[in-house]
């Protein structure tokens, strides 16, 4: 058990290493990153304002020692200045991680809430119509464009409806359990969490039946047991095993489907940080997003296979 | 009749056959020209709505340059289609490849070439592919290449283990002992076994890619413009969602429709392949 950990651990770190240099080394490809302070066609910088620039974003040396720099300080959690407008890029993230935080943690909650009910009732009740609805939720969760998914979203509680507000995260001056704020979390939240949710349906429902198709299930309903006590002492706890495990991964596919979200609710997260640095051709604040978000996947993902160690012993771990 | 449709995936069938056609027979169905402005006509409702502007000519409507939605969709389909069979080809074919050489051969290959996979499964892709595409600019080959990157790690694995069952069989070690290459055994032999199973990720693996792709035009990293693109189609649009609902739900649902024909399909085709992969 502990070699497993310990070696999907380095596997991590490496995967995490090699990510740093692809991202990296991309980013610098992207062009001089000095040209940016110099509008093109426009008024030039005199050279002693490029030598003093390079000096101060260490251009001037060669690019393996600059990624060893950048990745030494990044270790130590300085993150550089933004090419825009030179403040912290650290404090930038800070600042940002919280709404997403708020909203990833939001999404999680009823990606489970929904996915998890959903599939044990679709399972128990096979071919029935609750069946079919939750079929049709996971169908449409699975395929419809997430982008697209908030702006119909918009289009139905905010602009026809009027029933909910959107554009920002809601005021600043008040917690976000009170209705004030809460609100403005409703519909991003069920945006972002639809997909995942419709992933734990399917999982739980098949799951759920291969359970309810065994032996002992049948031996204990044989016995004269409550058909519930079967469904959720019996059945559930040994079907939720593998959808629990898989809620980690689906955790982490928040990452990508934040980067969207984000941008169309104008939430003031990490993900629009990111968007924003890919337009503005800010190499620090991209890396470091880019950076910080891999990081938060490779770890759910460690997790994933922490938790597939811990909830399920047959695994072998060589 | 109804025991057809619930054998066969009829409907699913239909909606990409009609994909197919849309994307090959482009110019001699598109009511009007997908890039021409119009701004007397901008945002003409759907023909059944209720309004003096609405007309059959528009059938879908227009967008906030006067050009018809259905035309635009039609000449999305072409491009979309382009690109997925593109990078799903692309990747499937990297992806057998690989996963044929590392299951045959096994040793430090295979375990450098399932190392990587792995690395790549957990590496968020979408970030990945903004930052590449920033860097070497929005193209519709950089695209391409892009979205097979993101595709060819979900072959390697299944051909892997396939190939691991059939090299182990005796009509290989049968042709081996009739002196066949160890090419030949891989081609010959091998490949037609994992034909099916290449078939069904290709299958299950295209709505992703669409998604993706959708997702990427969406933010402006994905089919370049002018080049018509049903994902850039709801970005563009996204502003008049209180004036004109119609331009950003239809270019959706048909990306939705789509995606989740392509999902029935690959789960159909992986029941038949292979009954135990079956999600009850």
């Amino acid at each position: 058990m502990r070699r497993y950990l310990i070696r999907k651990l380095i596997f991590a770190i490496i995967t995490l290493l090699a990510a740093t240099m692809f991202v990296f080394g991309l980013s610098r490809m992207a062009g001089d990153p000095l040209l940016l302070f110099a509008k093109p066609g426009g008024y030039g910088m005199s050279p002693e304002r490029v030598e003093q620039l390079s000096q101060k974003l260490g251009l001037d040396k060669p690019l393996v020692v600059q990624y060893l720099v950048w990745l030494g300080r990044v270790l130590t959690g300085d993150f550089g200045d933004t090419i825009v407008s030179e403040t912290s890029v650290r404090k930038l993230i800070w600042e940002r991680a919280a709404p997403t935080m708020q909203l990833a943690v939001a999404s999680f909650i009823l990606a489970i809430l929904m996915g998890v009910p959903l599939g044990v009732i679709s399972a128990v009740k096979r071919g029935s119509l609750s069946d079919y609805v939750s079929r049709t939720i996971a169908l449409v969760g699975q395929a419809a464009p997430i982008f697209w998914v908030c702006i119909m979203a918009i289009l139905l509680f905010a602009v026809t409806l009027d029933w909910l507000p959107v554009g920002t995260a809601g005021p600043d001056d008040v917690p976000f359990w009170t209705w004030a704020k809460f609100k403005y979390l409703v519909m991003p939240a069920f945006a972002l969490g639809w997909g995942p949710a419709a992933a734990l349906l399917r999982l739980t429902r098949s799951a759920m039946l291969e359970v309810l198709d065994s032996e002992y299930v049948t031996l204990a309903r044989a016995k004269g047991t409550n058909y519930n006590i079967v469904i959720w002492k019996h059945a559930f706890r040994n079907a939720i095993l593998q959808p629990l495990t898989t809620s980690a991964i689906v955790l982490a596919s928040f990452v990508t489907g934040a980067v969207v979200v984000e941008r169309i609710f104008a939430w003031p997260g990490v993900g629009q940080l990111m968007t924003d640095a890919v337009w503005n051709n800010d190499f620090p604040t991209l890396t470091s997003t880019v950076l910080v978000f891999t990081a938060i996947f490779v770890a759910t993902n460690f997790l994933a296979d922490m938790l597939y160690g811990v909830l399920n012993p047959v695994i072998r771990y060589d | 009749m109804i025991e057809v449709l619930r054998r066969y995936p009829v409907i699913p069938a239909l909606i990409i056959a009609l994909l197919l056609f849309t994307a090959v027979a482009e110019q001699w169905i598109l009511p009007h020209n997908p890039e021409r402005a119009d701004l007397r006509v901008r945002h003409t409702p759907p023909f059944w709505m209720d309004h003096e502007d609405a007309s059959i000519s528009y059938f879908l409507g227009t967008d906030a340059l006067g050009r018809d939605i259905l035309s635009k969709i039609i000449a999305g389909a072409r491009v979309t289609v382009l690109v997925v069979v593109a990078a799903v080809g692309t990747g499937i074919i990297v992806g057998t490849t690989v996963g044929l050489v590392s299951g045959f051969f096994g040793g430090i290959v295979d375990d450098v070439v399932m190392r990587i996979v792995d690395a790549w499964n957990i590496l968020p892709g979408l970030l990945i592919i903004l930052v590449v595409v920033l860097v070497l600019g929005q193209g519709l080959w950089t695209l391409i290449g892009v979205l097979a990157m993101i595709s060819w790690p979900g072959a390697v694995r299944l051909v892997r283990a396939e190939t691991l069952s059939l090299k182990s069989r005796e009509y290989v070690s049968l042709a081996r002992v009739a002196g066949a290459s160890n090419t030949r055994i891989m081609i010959r032999h091998i490949l037609p076994g994992v034909v099916n199973i290449v078939i069904v990720t290709a299958t299950l693996g295209t709505g992703n890619i669409i998604l993706t792709e959708a997702a990427l035009s969406f933010l402006g990293a994905g089919i370049p413009p002018p080049e018509p693109s049903w994902g850039r189609m709801i970005s563009e649009e996204r502003q008049y969602i209180d004036a004109a609902w119609w331009t950003s739900l239809f270019p959706g649902l048909v990306i939705a429709m789509v995606v989740m024909s392509g999902n029935f399909l690959g789960d159909w085709f992986r029941d038949r392949v292979d009954p135990t992969l079956r999600q009850l």
